[in-house]
């Protein structure tokens, strides 16, 4: 085995091909361009199909990572996809978005000595070659069971928890707030790292299996949770409303034009298709000269979303350093390729304006780091006196969203945490009120496409025996 | 898809009233809720008033003014076609208390928004005194339901050719002269929030205005439609759109609603050379 290790790992990981930095900086086409069928092979034989996957346990919704990746190097793609689905319903977007590298691939045993095998570019494949290629057979579905489940939300453990039941023959409606269902993977993430397309065909897909998508239901204005049940006659609510409540700085001149939420600025971009503009009617402001203000994902997005609006400089502004920041490696990576820079260990005191209002800089302090705070990284404390000020026409605010009160605070006996999500049983995604789950980023914070769609799965299987046997 | 049952043009074509088919949102809607429209896929989400609704029909009503691309689109839409979205009933309600006598202000097509209000305030049990401004006699609209839905009716003109010349602080001060006014609802144009809460102010009348920042959710998901209360940053789409008018920051929203001027006459113009017969 420990011979084998060593032979295989001499070849080296296959780079997926991407289009150009200084060409992609400008467009909105996907960055990574997709494995061919040869490459993709040929990166599943670098797969030593462990025994004992250490890979298995990084993916939170446990794919059979060895048995899918050994079906793609046989050419078996169909099959694949086929492995891939007993476990995770979105694998197109997953293999995109999935922070592989302390996931899956951060355990994977060929990374120890060299590069790991790329587990997420293959998920990809076997997704896109099924897309482009497949017969778009449907799964088989139970017999309708006459159970009505509402749930409410679309991202990605709303479009789980109701993929999973429909084949369990449930009669499934998504209420969704926004025009259009899909929730961060089409308002928040770009065209350019997630194609709309591919969660357009997701959803079809859902719907062709008998799931209903209303839109613009915003649960709690225009519905109640209470009365899904006393008047729409649901007999079990999920909750998937995501941490949709953006966080600003609160500094002063917070409020002049041209500082943004990157909620709102995302929206405008990717739901709105603002990037069109004025093809479409949405307007979204364009910088010359725009600073970001974090460095998770979001920021990441803002950032390279600005740049291929037609900024001259774009700047992240970051308070801690280049080991804490959030965002997956490779969009950092990315960024940096497309000529974003970054101001590290720095933070905003206030903004300037001018007569109109307009944004026209911001004041920032150099920072550096101290004792380990409660997220266990080490605080960042200001230098004093080292302020200096930044020019720029337009800042985007993505330093973390919290708690959006609409709906819990509109349904009664909802158990909130002092945070403002809703308190849930991880295991099962229970809620204290009675038929009511929740899941994703409602319950556990801001975090991840494949933990939410995890969440969505314990709580359908819950849902499910709660509504068979009464628990 | 959200039909178009019922159409009308007011004030020489510039303002439109639209019945629309939103079973849903009609149900449950109350004075003071806004609704956000959207026409088409490339359409940009629009927060209107609801001046009305008939839960029994399953029917709203909006009317709007046409003042760039998105509401002379609107224009175009004819009884039996539809708006693609309408999402709703969005904002905090009106608070509606008996609090004695009230006088409800209302300019250009805040008339509109004023008048549910001015109705649920009437039912409540107050004295209710409606004062109406427009630019010109042809511009007022909703008269004859303003004096229904009110016990007492004034109207101010800018240029005097109807009702008294003048501003509606000229008529609201001789109002609050008498000493007798519990309470000001205003609703219009934000200058005239403005100089309406500056003048309540003076004789310490509580003031409620309604305020029409940007807005793209209208769920407090993205924070384009903040406004500046008393020192404090509020959405108002969710924690509005009414607030209490002495703790407005005016000037901050005058300019925050026109950030996107520039953009938008882009393309509005762009619109109007393509189809020049739709823009007004
Ligand atoms: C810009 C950005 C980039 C990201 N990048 C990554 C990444 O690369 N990798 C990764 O793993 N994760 C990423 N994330 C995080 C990830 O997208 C989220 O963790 C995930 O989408 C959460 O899923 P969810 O189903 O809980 O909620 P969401 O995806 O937030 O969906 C919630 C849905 O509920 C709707 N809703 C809200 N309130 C109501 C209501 N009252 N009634 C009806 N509907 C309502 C919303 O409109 C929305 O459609 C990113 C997030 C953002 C914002
Ligand atoms: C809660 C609320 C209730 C409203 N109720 C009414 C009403 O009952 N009747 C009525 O005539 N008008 C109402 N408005 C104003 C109305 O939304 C704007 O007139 C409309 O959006 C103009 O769009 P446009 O494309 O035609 O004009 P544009 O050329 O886009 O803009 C003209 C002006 O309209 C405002 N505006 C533009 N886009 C938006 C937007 N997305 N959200 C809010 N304002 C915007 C800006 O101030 C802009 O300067 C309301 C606004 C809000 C926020
Ligand atoms: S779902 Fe995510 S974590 Fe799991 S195998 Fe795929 S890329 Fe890795
Ligand atoms: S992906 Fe890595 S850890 Fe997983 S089975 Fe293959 S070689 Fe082993
Ligand atoms: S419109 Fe987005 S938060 Fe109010």
């Amino acid at each position: 085995m420990a011979g084998q290790a060593a032979k295989k790992e001499k070849t080296p990981r296959l780079k997926m091909p991407e289009q150009e930095p200084h060409v992609r900086a400008r467009n909105f086409h996907e960055v990574p361009l997709g494995l061919t069928a040869e490459m993709a092979i040929e990166e599943a034989g670098r797969c030593l199909q462990c025994k004992k996957p250490a890979c298995v346990p990084g993916c939170p919704v446990g794919i059979d990572i060895p048995g899918f990746i050994n079906l793609i190097r046989e050419g078996e793609f169909t099959q694949s996809i086929r492995k891939l689905w007993e476990k995770n319903s979105l694998p197109a977007v997953c293999g995109r978005v999935c922070p592989q590298e302390i996931q899956c691939e951060g355990l994977c045993i060929v990374g120890k000595k060299g590069e790991p095998v790329a587990i997420g570019n293959l998920e990809r494949f076997a997704a896109d070659q099924e897309r482009a290629h497949g017969t778009g057979e449907l799964p088989p579905r139970a017999k309708p069971n006459g159970k009505k489940v509402a749930v409410v939300g679309s991202g990605p453990s709303g479009l789980t928890v109701a993929g999973d039941l429909i084949v369990k023959g449930y009669d499934v409606t998504i209420l969704e707030a926004f025009h259009k269902p899909g929730g961060v993977l089409v308002y928040g993430i770009p065209e350019f790292r997630l194609p709309k397309a591919i969660v357009a065909q997701e959803i079809n897909f859902l719907e062709r299996l008998g799931v209903k998508v209303e839109c613009n239901a915003v649960v709690g204005r225009t519905v109640s949770v209470d009365e899904l049940f006393e008047e729409e006659g649901y007999d079990a609510v999920y909750i998937g409303v995501g941490a949709g409540l953006p966080r600003f700085m609160n500094i002063p001149g917070e409020n002049l034009i041209g500082i943004l939420s990157a909620n709102e600025y995302l929206t405008r971009a990717n739901l709105m298709k603002a990037y069109l503009f004025p093809e479409v009617d949405t307007p979204i402001p364009i910088g010359k000269n725009v600073v970001v203000l974090g460095a998770g994902n979001v920021a990441m997005d803002a950032a390279r979303t600005a740049m291929r609006l037609g900024a001259d400089k774009v700047r992240i502004v970051y308070r801690r350093s280049r080991d804490e920041m959030p965002a997956r490696t490779a969009e950092i990576h990315h960024a940096e390729e497309e000529g974003i820079e970054f101001f590290l260990l720095t933070n905003p005191t206030r903004y300037f304006g001018n007569e109109q209002g307009r944004l026209t800089g911001m004041e920032c302090l150099k920072m550096e780091l101290g004792e380990p705070d409660d997220s266990g990284r080490r605080r960042p404390v200001p230098m004093e006196g080292s302020e200096f000020s930044l020019d720029c026409d337009l800042c985007v605010v993505a330093v973390g969203s919290g708690a959006n009160p609409l709906l819990t605070q509109s349904t009664k006996d909802m158990q909130l945490n002092k945070w403002g999500y809703i308190d849930a049983d991880l295991e099962t995604g229970k809620t204290r009120k009675k038929g009511v789950w929740a899941g994703g980023d409602i319950v556990t914070g801001a975090a991840t496409v494949i933990l939410a769609m995890g969440a969505g799965r314990k709580a359908a299987d819950s849902i499910d025996q709660y509504l068979s046997w009464g628990w | 898809m959200f039909t178009i049952v019922n159409r009308e043009e007011m004030a020489e074509g510039t303002v439109i009233l639209n019945e629309i088919e939103a079973p849903r949102i009609a149900s449950r809607a109350k004075p003071g809720q806004f609704v956000i429209l959207k026409a088409n896929e490339e359409g940009e989400r629009i927060p209107l008033t609801m001046a009305e609704t008939d839960p029994q029909k399953g029917t709203i009503t909006i009317i709007y003014m046409v003042v760039g691309k998105s509401t002379a689109l609107f224009k175009t839409l004819q009884v039996g076609e539809a708006y693609q979205d309408v999402i709703g009933p969005l904002g905090k309600p009106t608070t509606v208390e008996k609090v004695g006598n009230i006088v409800c202000v209302g300019g250009g097509t805040g008339i509109a928004v004023m008048h549910p209000i001015t109705r649920a305030l009437k039912d409540a049990g107050n004295h209710v005194t409606a004062i109406l401004g427009a630019r010109s006699k042809d511009l007022l609209i909703l008269e004859e339901k303003m004096a229904a839905a009110s016990h007492e009716l004034l109207i101010t003109t800018d240029d005097g050719s109807y009702g008294r010349k003048g501003f509606v602080t000229d008529a609201l001060k001789d109002v609050l002269d008498k000493g007798d006014t519990q309470m000001v609802v205003a609703i219009g144009p934000v200058p005239m929030m403005k100089f309406v809460s500056k003048l309540t102010s003076e004789y310490q009348v509580k003031t409620i205005v309604s305020l029409n920042p940007i807005m793209v959710d209208g769920t407090g998901m993205c924070g384009g439609c903040r406004v500046t209360i008393g020192g404090k940053t509020k959405f108002a789409c969710v924690d509005g759109p009414e607030f209490d008018g002495h703790q407005v920051d005016y000037d901050e929203l005058m300019l925050r609603i026109q950030a996107y001027c520039e953009d938008e006459k882009r393309c509005f113009e762009d619109y109007c050379m393509l189809k020049p017969d739709y823009a007004r």
